[in-house]
Formats: C-alpha cells, structure tokens, sequence
C-alpha cells in the first residue's frame, strides 16, 4: 500500500501554547486512519494543517505524494472534509447546499446526480428543506454528501459522531465501512468514541498534547503477545492460590474481587482451567486490551 | 474558477431576507420623501432656500419637478446608505466564521485571494444594484410623480442651474460615482469582517467609523480642515454632487454639458480608489495568513 498522507515533524506554536509538536505519521491508500486524542491534545489542529485551514509553524505535509503548500489545489480537489458540526448554509437547501460544495469543488454535477447522492445519506425526500430545520443527525448526514459530492480518493472527518443517537453512530459506521471496503478511499477519522473507532479503524495513531504517543495497526496495538487480565472471582481463596502458584510471578494487583495479572494470551486458557480444577469460581476472566483500556492506559503516561 | 465563486456568493446574498430589508428600506423612504415633497414641497424649498430668498426671486413652483425631487432624495439618504451596505459586506467573511463555514470554503480548491476577491466583487455588485433600485424609484419614480423641468440645485450662497436636456447623464455619473463611494465602504466593511467571527461587529465599526469622520468633517475645524479632511473618505464619497454643480459663463449663464470643477472630482474619485485598493489589499493580506480556527 503506497501513502496517501506523509506528515513530517508537523508542529504548531499558538503563541505559548505548542498545539502540535513534531508530530510525524503515514496514513496508507485504502485504509480507516484512527485518530485519537483527548480534548486538546492537537487532534482538531493537526487536521485543519491538513486541510491547509491553519499554517503549520514548521514540518512538512505531503498528500497524494505532493507538497500541501506547493499544491494545495490539487490535493483539495481529490480531498473531501467534514470538520466538528458540519453547520453548512442553514438558509439553503440541503440540494442547494450540495450543488453548491460540487462547485467549490470544481464539479459541475447534474440534479439527478445531486439528488442520487443525497439519497444515498438518506436525505432525498428533504433535499428541497432548508437545512435550519435538520435534526443534528441530518445535518451530519448532509455534511457528509457534502464531503463526498466530488468523489475525492481521501476523506478526514472529525468527530463524525459528534450528537448522533445510537441508530446514527451506528449507520456513521456503517458507511465509514462502506467507503472504505467497497469505494476503496482512505479516511481519516478522529473521535472520541474509542468503541466505535475499534469497530471500524485499521490503523490509528494516539496523540497527547501534541505529541505522538503511538502509532500502528489497531490489531497489533490491541492484541500484543502479552495482555493484561482481568479475574473478577467471588472466592475468598482466589488470591492465596495465585500468591502460592507460578501465576504470583504475573500478578499486578488485587483489589477485592478484582485481580489483575499480565500474561500471554496463550496461557489464559490455561490460567483459566487450573483456576477451575482448584475450586475457585471464576466469575469472569477477560482481556482488558480494549481500545479504551489501551488509550486510557498510552495518555495517562 | 473566480466567476463561480462570484456566481455562489451572489446566490448566497441573494438567497438571504436581510439583503431584501435593504430594498425594502430604501423603497420607503424614497417613497416617503417624494409624498413628503408632494405635498409640502413649497415649504421644503423655502427652508432649503431661506439665505437666498431675500436676495432672488425663487419660482418653487418651476422648482418641485422630479430631478429636483432625485437630488433631494440623494442628498437625504446617500448618507445612510452605508448602514445598508455594512449589513451585507460586514457579514461577508464574519458571518461565515460565525456559521461555521468559513472552514468549509477554506478546505475547497480555492485560493483565498479567489475567495476575498469574489466576495468583493459580489459585495459591489449588491451595491451597484441597490443603487439601480434607487435611481429606478428617486429618478424615474419621481419624474413620473412630478414631471420633468430645468434643475436648480444650491451650493452655500449660489444656485446652478441646468436646462432639462442636460440633467439625465449627470444623474447617470452622479449614480456610478455613489457606487463608487459605496464600494469604498463596502471593502472597508469586508476588512473589519475578515478580523471578526461575529457579524455584529465589522457592522457597527463599519458604521462607527462613517458617523466619526462625518462628524469631523461637519465641524469645519480648521486643523481638520488642513488635515484630516482633504483625505478623508467622508469628505470625497459626497463628490457626486460636484456633477449637478456647472461653470457660467461670463454673463452668468449656464454652460451646457459642463461641470464646475472636474478636477476635483476626478481626485475625490482617485482617492476613493486609493481607499478601496487599501482596504482589499490588507483584506487580502491578512485573510491569506490567516488560521481558520472557527
């Protein structure tokens, strides 16, 4: 896979304050790019550098292999956005607000076409509704026809999920998906909604103020050889029998009903078995390598 | 690429109410003005003419005729027009900061000086046809209500007067020179707009700075009047009423075709030039550099 977007020691300085700091990453041609942060880690700037919205103080941005600065044309053209709300022309219509973004985007499309592409985001019987009395989730659906109305080979989106219900995550999801697997364009996708982005993400990048903190596929950084895991056991003997076995050697902590151990994902089935073959009642015993775990664990350092 | 924008921005003015109040407002009160006229118009000339109606014999009922009518018109709401105008160009960057689609055009394969440079050009363009729709009511709308006539027009303690066949393409430079003076007014409201993310304010700064330098230029202070003055947009945006002022010849009759001081106009129409290439110039400049962070 060749890169779509090489990012080299990006930095933005707000007066004191350094947004992003030599922030360096490689999303590739065809793949869901995770980004995540917690609120202010740099996540909104790195993306509005990327969309040439904000001057980058140092560093270089190369997409579709060509500088941003040097061709910022040219890159925009095959790049599509949704930035935060996508708030778009509250006075228009929802085809007015496409046929318009097709323009901007040096498209001229057909009404049928508009309207086609409206209907795919679900929105054909109100594409003639001035977008001021859309639902959020409407407005979010519209933001990304928008996005897609000239066909562009690489999407970003922020926090597409923002003020969905669970029926619109689920559908933002599903199209993300769709894009991706079936239209083959590559995403980058920022949010807050770790569960979601495990869901859809093959590669992600983690930063903390600024700064990047990991980068990789979603299944190597989720599933290492070792894990941390987690026995939930009502039995009071649980403890004992770990201190006074070679599982004491793995032992993290145990609070309670709680015990943490780190070991090899091989050795769980095992762990678990002996557990069960010296009478201790295992309530539960799982993996704590989710998304969440793993972010909450990568931003605390 | 520039002519789409310009077409989008245009649909966009156009597609928005408050661009309507604008008409509508000017409507009213050019119709106002004229029943005013209409019905008090003796009494109007009287007081327009009170230092020199003890030294000529003024025939008001010559006077009140429909070009008369259109000059009184422009001089009672040329200066309020700019209210009108901030309302629009004030918006033009700020309001999209506000809305939130400021970020949308900017990640669009469009420059910014495209996009600067369009939102001008529609900015002018609302203002050329604000000022079609008032000369379609104040000129023609007035010389159907009051008929047609020679001109008389006074200047402090004189008065000119032009015969009827030679007062509609003075009207006509007096309108383009408005335009003008207006699209000066429309490019410094587009520079306040493109330092604020609120509507509101480029609007009353636009308007702030108007009344501020009319006032300057009203009081008649010599140490103004040596400097502020002679530079002043204010002083220069009123040279449309230089094209209803003409030469005499040595007997004191009216020059057909001529105007009293060309010159002076053609400086006022320079410096309002000079003003408009500033105030899109630092738009540019700054709107270029600028982090869109709304």
């Amino acid at each position: 896979m060749s890169p779509i977007i090489t990012v080299s020691n990006l930095t933005k300085d707000f007066k004191e304050v350094k947004a992003v700091d030599n922030l360096s990453f490689q999303v590739n041609e065809g793949e869901v790019y995770g980004f995540l942060g917690q609120n202010g880690a740099g996540k909104s700037t790195t993306i509005r550098m990327l969309l040439s919205l904000i001057e980058p103080t140092s560093g270089e941005i190369e997409i579709f292999g060509l500088n941003l600065k040097a061709h910022r044309k040219e890159i925009l053209k095959q790049t599509g956005a949704m930035i935060e709300r996508p708030d778009l022309y509250k006075y228009l219509t929802a085809f007015e607000n496409m046929k318009l973004f097709a323009r901007l985007s040096s498209v001229k499309l057909k009404d049928a076409t508009i309207k086609d592409q409206l209907a795919k985001v679900g929105l054909a019987d109100r594409a003639n509704s001035k977008v001021k009395t859309y639902s959020q989730g409407m407005k979010q659906r519209l933001g990304l026809a928008c996005a897609l109305v000239h066909n562009p080979g690489l999407l970003i989106l922020d926090e597409p999920s923002n003020g969905l219900d669970p029926q619109g995550i689920a559908d933002m999801r599903k199209m993300i998906q769709h894009l991706s697997k079936v239209e083959g364009k590559t995403l980058v996708v920022s949010s807050h909604l770790l569960s979601e982005m495990e869901m859809v993400a093959d590669s992600m990048l983690i930063i903390n103020k600024g700064r990047k903190v990991v980068e990789g596929s979603v299944s190597a950084l989720l599933n290492p050889e070792k894990t941390e895991v987690e026995l939930i056991t009502h039995s009071a003997n649980a403890l004992s029998f770990i201190q006074n076995s070679n599982w004491n050697q793995f032992l993290n902590q145990a609070v309670g009903e709680r015990i943490c151990l780190e070991i090899d994902k091989k050795c769980i089935p095992v762990f678990n078995k002996e557990l069960v073959e010296n009478g201790i009642e295992v309530q539960s015993l799982r993996p704590l390598h989710s998304l969440e775990e793993y972010f909450l664990s990568q931003t605390k350092a | 690429m520039f002519f789409a924008i310009l077409r989008i921005e245009l649909f966009k003015i156009f597609k928005r109410p408050r661009t309507f109040i604008s008409f509508g407002a000017i409507a009213i009160i050019v119709l106002l003005v004229q029943l005013a006229l209409k019905v008090n118009g003796k009494d109007f000339i009287e007081l327009y003419t009170d230092s020199q109606s003890d030294t000529f014999y003024i025939p008001y009922d010559k006077m009140v005729n429909g070009y008369f009518v259109c000059v009184a018109v422009l001089h009672m709401i040329l200066i309020h027009v700019p209210l009108l105008i901030a309302l629009i160009a004030g918006d033009m960057i700020s309001g999209e900061a506000n809305l939130g689609t400021l970020r949308l055009l900017g990640s669009k394969p469009v420059t910014r000086t495209e996009l600067i440079l369009a939102k001008f050009s529609a900015s002018s363009v609302y203002v050329i046809l604000l000022l079609i729709w008032m000369a379609f009511l104040a000129l023609f709308g007035s010389i159907l209500l009051f008929g047609k006539g020679d001109l008389v027009v006074f200047k402090e303690m004189d008065w000119h007067q032009m015969n009827d066949y030679d007062v509609l393409w003075r009207f006509f430079a007096a309108f383009i020179f408005a335009a003008l003076a207006l699209t000066t007014i429309a490019a410094m409201a587009m520079m306040f707009s493109v330092f604020s993310e609120n509507s509101l304010g480029p609007i009353v700064a636009t308007v702030c700075v108007v009344i501020v330098f009319t006032i300057i230029q009203q009081l008649k202070v010599p140490m103004f009047e040596q400097t502020i003055n002679p530079w002043s947009f204010t002083t220069h945006m009123l040279g449309w009423k230089g094209f209803f002022y003409v030469e005499k010849s040595a007997d004191g009759t009216t020059i057909d075709g001529s105007i009293e001081n060309p010159t002076a106009l053609v400086r006022s129409a320079m410096i309002l030039i000079g003003y408009i290439v500033l105030f899109l110039g630092v738009t540019i400049w700054y709107f270029r550099k600028k982090d869109i962070l709304s």
